[in-house]
This record gives C-alpha cells, structure tokens and sequence, in this order.
C-alpha cells in the first residue's frame, strides 16, 4: 500500500513539474522591433547575412516555417484579416494568381527593384509582390545509367513518350507538388490546351511513374542521387531542378569531376519566386525594410547555396560550382501568370483523372 | 424527498459536471470545425448547400467514396480474422511473458502513423526486407494499406473482445459440451452469442478507424489512393477548394455520426448482464494439440506482422557503428531544425503531460456525467458526441484552429498551448472509454450508504468512488498520454517549427536526403516506440478491470 501511495505521489509530482515547465517562455512576442517572415521549409539563409540586416535595420527577424510553399501560402490566405506575420516569401509563379485575387499582400516598391530584370517582374506596375529568385524545374537523368546502356539521352518534352525511353521516368504528382506542377505546365506550354492530354496519355503509355512528392521521387527512385542509388531507386529521369546537378557535386563525399547527372534541357520550366508585404501586417515598416533586403546583393548572393536557386538581380555574382554544374535552362518554357490562373485548377483535375485514375 | 426533487437535484448535479467538458468542446472543437465549414459553403448571399450535391455527384468524388469505404470494410474484415483467435489466446490461455505480449501487441495502435509507415515501408517497399529476399514490393498497393491497417487495430480486437471473453464463465461451454455439443457447436451457440456485442463493438472501432485513415494511405499508397479523409488534406491543403473540402468533411461527419451512434448501441447492448467471472481463473495452460497449435499461429502471426516491421525500424537505428544515429540525435546540424533533434523528446514530453491532465479531467468529468443511471438520451448523445474528434480530419480542425481562434481572450495561434489543446480532443474519448464502466460498475448502494452516514457529496466521491475508480483513472492517464505522444495529423498544423514534437521531427528527418537523416529518423522513432511501450506495461500492470474497451 505505501509502495503504491509512493508510487503515484511521485508520479503526480512529475506530472506537475513537467507541466510547469512546459507552461515557461515559448511564446515570441510581436512588437514594432520585430518582423515576422512567414515563408516554406525550404527557407535559408546564412547566419552571418541575416545578423548583418538585424544589425543594421534594428529589427529582429522572426521566422515561422509554415509547411510548404503552397500550405504556407494557402494558410496566409485563410489568416489574411488577422495575419501571423508581417512578410511572406515563396509564393511562385504558378500559385501566384490564387494569392493576388486573395488579396493577400498590398504594394511597396522595394529599394533595388530597379536592377531586377523585367522579365521576372510579373506583377509589374502594381508591385504587390517582390521577385527574389528563379529556377527551372527539368528532366535530370542518370549519366551511368545511359553509358551503360549506350543510349543518349533524351533531349525534349517529345522524346520522354518515345518507346525507348519506356519505364524510365519517374515524376510528381501535379496535384501535391511544385515540380510535378511545373513539369505539368510545362508540358502544357509546350504542347497547349489542346494537346497536353495527349501528351500525357503517351507519357502513361511509355510507363511514366507518378508519386506524391519530390523527395520520394528523387531520393528513392531515381537510379543518378547518391541517396536513390542507395535506395536502390531504378528511374534514369526525374522530374527535379536544373540545380539538381550542382548540388549532387557540391554535397558528395568525395568530389566528382563532373556531375553524375545531366538536365535534359528541352524540359524546363522556369519558376520565379515572390516576396509580398502581407494585407494587414503589424509591422509594415519592418516588413518594407525586410523586402529591401531581399533583393539586396548580399541576399542575392548568398541565396544560390542555401536554396539552390539563382539570384535575379542583374550583377549579382553566382558562385562558380553552382553555374560550372548547373547553368540556368536558356530557353525554358513559360506561361503567363493569367493563363495559368484560368487554367491550373481545371488542368490539375484533369492531369489528376488522367493519369492518377 | 421526493422522487422528483432528488430527480432534479440529479439533473442539476450532472449539469455542474458536464458545463466544463461541453464548453471545452464548444470552444477547441465545435467552433472551429464550424467556422472552416462555414469558410468552404457560405457566401455573401448566404449557405451553398447546393454544392454537396455537385461534388457528391462528380465521378472522382465517388471514387474515393466507394476506396473509402471498401478500404475500410476490406480492413476490418481482415482485422477480425487475424485478430479473433489472439483474444481467445490472450483470454483464455496462461503462457509465460502474456503481460509483456499483451503490452506488445497493443505498442502499435498508440505509434504515429508516421513511424508505422515507415517501418512499412522498410518492410514492404522499394529496398525493403521482402524486396532484397524475394523481390517482392507491396508499396503503393492496397495490400501494404491493408497490412498496416491490421498492424494498428489488431490491439483493438484483442483488447475488447479478450477482455469480455476472459470474464465469460467457461462452465457454460462446458455445460454444453457435458450435453453433446461439439467443441465447435459449443462455441458458435453459447460462447459466440455471449460475445457478439464486443466483437460488434470492435469491428466498428476498428471500421471507424480505417475509415477514416490517414497517414497510412498517404504514406504508403501513394498518389493513387484517397480516403475520404486524405481528399480533404488535399482539397483543403494543397487544391484550396475549401467549398469542395466543406463538402466532404460534412460526409465524412454522417458517416462516423453514423458509425458511432451504431457503436454506443452495441456498447449499451454489452452492459446487458453477463455471467461474469474473474478473468485470473478462466485462463488456463493450453491443453491438447489443437489449442497449441493455436497458440503458435497467434504468436506467429504476431512476430511477423507486429513485431517485425518494429524490429527492423530498430534494427536500422542500430546501422550505424556505435549508436551513431542516437548520438547524432544531440547536435545540431543547423539545416533541419534549430534545436538538436533529442530536444523533441523533451517537448514532446511536456506537450503529451499538459495533454494527459487536459484530456483526464475533460474525460473524467463527462465520464462522471454520463455514468449516473438515470442518464437521458441527450446525455448518451453526448457520450457519442465525445467521440466525434476521433473522426473528423485533423486538417480540418488544424485550419479551423488558425481562423477561429485568432482574437483575444482566445488568441492561441502562436501559443504552445494549441498543441496539447488539439491532442487533448483525441485523447479525451479514450479517458472516457475507460472510465465509464468502472464507473458504471461503482455500486450505488455504497454511495447511498455513506450519504446515510453523513458523507457530504465531495466527502462520498472522495471515500467512496475516488478509491474504486484510482486505477482507472491511471490507466485512462496512461492511454491518454500515449495517444497525445503520438499524435500527428493535427500537431504537425501546428506544432512550431522551432519546437517539433516527436512525430513531426520523425516526418520531417524522413523528408531530408541522406544515410544520416534517415537513420536519425529510425533512431527517434524508436525512442518514441520504447516510451510507448513503457507507459503500457505501466498500464498492464495497473490494471485490474478488463472489461474496458481498449
């Protein structure tokens, strides 16, 4: 009896303790020195970049990492009256209409805009958003897997539904992820409207994989990754980034001669990010002060590397591994942000019964 | 007094105790999931009820209406038959280390879905166990949603079907067999009939689940499989179709309205008096070829389907030389989290022991409520009502917490209390669940007595109740904090990235590249899995009343 007596008072006391710690300090406080940035996991920046905007500005940055970069957005729209930060970054273009008719941000005219080339501008003239970065989203293939075949390598949208590519793609899926979205549009730019569906009724013909996201594509299935060859991944093409390459160079073991994988340059579509003052921000001030920062060239600079994507202000320097193993595409596809307005929510559907059903 | 006072006195006793647990589920609940609704289907002129009849009606909707439920069935069906014979084992066997086994079997219904999946996956899918021994990969097959499905709720039948088939009186099938019946016979006309209720009871736990599954059919169907559920962290998340979302999260409130309503009637059926006995004397050493046998294939069963893929998910924490991976769990590696990953253990922890006093006292008062005789139908409705959150999509109520709960006094947002809050709703049912019979069990007659005496009401619940229902309460505690460390739909809405709990960190190391990430993964998950099975070998050994549903 006084085992048990003993027994549960030492557990009530623990439960107690425990409970009063977990009630202390995790809550940060939202106040005229502090910005918020609301932005995706794939946020990053060098410590050393961010203490120097702190240190100059006065501001001390807050970041919530709110899932991914369509959650994060989706989530800001849902909280807009009563925002939970003050900037938010990683909005693309392809999400980005479903943002502006939300009304989710007001405009501000970032200092440095002007050094931004105009072809990422695409909100020009009311400036609600803030270009910070662009990519490609594009085919990579598995250099040893086509040696060793001695079979070359694809080289547009059309090739990949050939016969003797059959079984070897592997990709997203549109409908939950932002390459297999983009590979999606691409693919739609390419062949328009019309003939998208047929595209892709020969791709699922040729064997084309789909599954849920990026990193299962990428890390498990595909044959080139250091960690899919681990895994045992057996897909010679993935739908990923044309800064895939570089970056499977810069984090090897031991540094190749050149990248084990290749981008199949007909394939690329070009993604550009955003950055917006939120609608009913607490701390707009600060908020202005941070988008000016985001196109500053340090920002710019240190961007590549921790992101993987390329800076768009003219001038600003892209360090030599990043362009030596992964240039930037020369002719990616594009779609104007109103086509793929009017059209994302009815091609997903589509691309979803298609190809998924 | 009269009749009719001490009624009314009664009804305003049982009012005092459920004010707290309803204004509870009003306000983290309720509300919340009626304000994203609302956000889906009402415009400026007003509800859109039209729109649940277009979605319902497009093709890809019924498709994963008809997945949903055929899942679901295909589940249970598979559940029972798996499961069945390991409650008579359990219930009517002795065999050493059965406490450990029993704590065994159960150590999956309490893991993250995540972790499950996971352990799956290195089983069953690409690289997988089955996969370099015979080439065989499961993943993104209904069979591996199925298997998983089996490996969660397998405790859920032998927990509730063992614990009444333990108490049944043996002497009534052996009467029947004294008079001629086959052992076969025997069972099917005296045993069977006796248990029907608990199996009922079990099988639409375990269809409620399925039903509503998750992680499990995201994780490991791939693109190709929805759930009802899964449909709606689509549309809501990632389509922002909230009409669309609204839409199916009022079908999917039906159908478990529906499930649980034919469930509280089972379980209403099942406190019909039984001839019940102490479960110590009914459980016996396995005599005869036939119950050995048994007893093998039920162990075997449970080595291959429940113990193996927890074993390899330890077995590839251990990869590396050294507990290399357990080590890595103190640094900090600067990219995927702020904090080293051990230090979700930590907040894990203190979220699931914030979650576990929240959940014990809402469930401990509503169990309080619901356990009075003269309880009335509005009463048992609530007790159904309770068990709603197990049902209804954590996204929705994730996205329902973010617009609802958003000003002052209640701006919770950015507060760490949100998370034990959202745990507290799922763990609540479970207090209940366990409290109620033995509340129900508590003889009136004692309470009279001491009332007699002189007791004041506090007085007799102290003396009297307090001390019949202590070990309950424990085990209720237990199972409400094991639920709460595991929880992973709603917490990953809205745990912060700074303060990940356990699952999240594991979701998220499984989504970074690398040897390491994955190991660590393994690591941490294995870690949650060993104070999983602690607190339930706690429980095994606290409890004494089996006639609780989990």
């Amino acid at each position: 009896m006084h085992k048990k007596t003993f027994v549960a008072a030492a557990v009530g006391l623990g439960l107690v303790t425990l409970s009063a710690c977990g009630s202390t300090g995790q809550s940060g406080g939202a106040d005229s020195k502090t910005v918020t940035l609301v932005s995706h996991d794939s946020w990053a920046v060098s410590k050393s970049v961010l203490q120097d905007f702190e240190k100059r500005s006065g501001y001390k940055v807050r970041v919530l990492k709110d899932g991914d970069a369509g959650q994060a957005v989706n989530k800001a729209i849902l909280t807009k009256d009563n925002p939970q930060g003050d900037v938010l970054f990683g909005v693309d273009n392809t999400l980005l209409s479903r943002a502006l008719d939300n009304g989710l941000f007001q405009p501000y005219t970032a200092k440095g805009l002007d050094k931004v080339g105009a072809q990422f501008q695409l909100d020009q003239g009311k400036h609600r958003v803030t270009p910070v970065d662009y990519g490609d989203i594009c085919v990579n293939y598995d250099k040893a897997y086509f040696d060793r075949h001695h079979l070359t390598p694809p080289r547009s949208f059309a090739d990949l539904a050939e016969p003797r590519y059959k079984n070897l793609l592997v990709t997203e899926n549109a409908a939950t992820s932002s390459p297999g979205l983009g590979f999606l549009l691409g693919s739609a730019a390419r062949f328009g409207d019309k003939g998208w569906p047929d595209y892709w009724k020969k791709l699922k013909a040729n064997g084309v994989k789909v599954v849920d996201g990026w990193e299962q594509a990428y890390y498990q299935e595909f044959s080139g990754s250091s960690e899919g060859k681990k895994a045992g991944g057996d897909r010679p093409l993935v739908v990923s980034y044309a800064s895939s390459p570089p970056a499977e160079v810069i984090y090897a073991k031991k540094r190749p001669a050149t990248a084990p994988t290749g981008v199949v340059s007909g394939t690329c579509f070009r993604q550009v990010e955003f950055a917006g003052l939120l609608s009913n921000a607490k701390n707009p001030k600060g908020a202005k002060a941070f988008l000016d920062f985001l196109v500053s060239k340090e920002f710019q600079e240190d961007m590549p590397l921790n992101m993987y994507v390329y800076p768009v202000v003219a001038g600003a320097k892209v360090p030599a591994d990043f362009t030596a193993y992964g240039p930037a595409a020369r002719h990616p596809e594009t779609l104007a942000p109103d086509r793929i307005a009017a059209n994302r929510d009815q091609w997903v559907k589509a691309w979803t019964s298609l190809v998924l059903k | 007094m009269t009749a009719r006072g001490r009624r009314s006195r009664g009804s305003a006793a049982r009012l005092g105790l459920l004010a707290l647990p309803v204004a509870f589920f009003a306000v983290f609940f309720a509300w919340p999931v009626a304000a994203i609704v609302a956000r889906g289907l009402k415009t400026d002129g007003g509800w859109r009820f039209g729109r649940i009849a277009d979605v319902v009606a497009q093709p890809d909707i019924r498709h994963v209406l008809w997945f949903t439920c055929w899942q679901a069935l295909a589940s249970t069906a598979l559940t029972l038959l798996l499961a069945l014979p390991a409650a008579f084992v359990f219930a009517r066997l002795d065999f050493p280390g059965k406490q450990l086994l029993r704590a065994v079997v159960t150590v999956p219904f309490v893991l993250p879905t995540v972790v499950a999946g996971s352990a799956f996956l290195a089983l069953v899918g690409h690289g997988g166990l089955l996969d370099q021994l015979w080439g065989v990969r499961l993943d993104t097959t209904v069979w591996a949603i199925l298997l998983a499905h089996v490996f969660f709720n397998y405790a859920v039948v032998v927990r509730t079907v063992g614990g009444l088939w333990a108490q049944l009186d043996p002497r009534q099938e052996e009467a029947a067999r004294m008079l001629g019946a086959s052992p076969l016979q025997a069972w099917r006309k005296v045993t069977l009939p006796a248990l029907a209720p608990a199996v009922a009871a079990a099988a639409l736990m375990v269809f409620l689940f399925t039903f509503t599954s998750f992680g499990v059919v995201q994780i490991l169907g791939g693109p190709a499989f929805s759930t009802l559920e899964v449909e709606i962290y689509r549309q809501t998340s990632e389509v922002f179709d909230l009409s669309t979302a609204a839409v199916l999260t009022l079908v999917q409130f039906a159908a478990v309205g529906a499930i649980l309503a034919v469930h509280a009637w089972t379980v209403r059926r099942r406190e019909s008096a039984l001839c019940l006995v102490d479960p110590q004397v009914t459980a016996r050493r396995p005599r005869g070829a036939g119950q050995r046998m048994l007893l093998a294939g039920v162990l075997v069963t449970i080595a291959l389907l429940l113990v193996l893929p927890l074993a390899v998910l330890v077995r590839r924490s251990l990869d590396a030389p050294g507990f290399g991976y357990y080590r890595a769990l103190t640094r900090t590696d600067g990219g995927t989290f702020l904090v080293a990953p051990v230090h979700a253990v930590w907040t894990s922890l203190q979220y699931a022991v914030a979650a576990t006093a929240i959940a014990v006292l809402i469930g401990a008062l509503a169990a309080a409520a619901l356990a009075r005789r003269d309880a009335g139908r509005l009463v048992r409705g609530f007790d159904a009502l309770l068990m709603l959150p197990l049902g209804v999509s954590a996204v929705t109520v994730g996205f329902g917490f973010l617009i609802a709960l958003d000003k002052p006094p209640l701006d919770l947002r950015q507060s760490w209390i949100l998370v034990p809050l959202a745990q507290a709703l799922v763990g609540a049912p479970f207090v209940v669940r366990t409290m109620l019979p033995v509340l129900r069990a508590v003889d009136v007659r004692l309470r009279e007595a001491a009332a007699v005496l002189g007791a004041s009401p506090w007085q007799v619940w102290r003396e009297v109740d307090l001390p019949l229902v202590r070990r309950a309460l424990l085990v209720a505690a237990g199972f409400a904090f094991a639920v709460s460390l595991g929880e992973f739909g709603a917490t990953v809405f809205i745990a912060r990235p700074d303060n990940p709990t356990l699952p999240v960190a594991v979701a998220r190391l499984l989504s970074r590249p690398g040897d390491l990430n994955y190991g660590q993964a393994m690591a941490l998950s294995t870690i949650l899995m060993v104070v999983c099975a602690a607190a339930l070998l706690i429980l095994e050994r606290l409890r004494t009343d089996r006639t609780g549903e989990f």
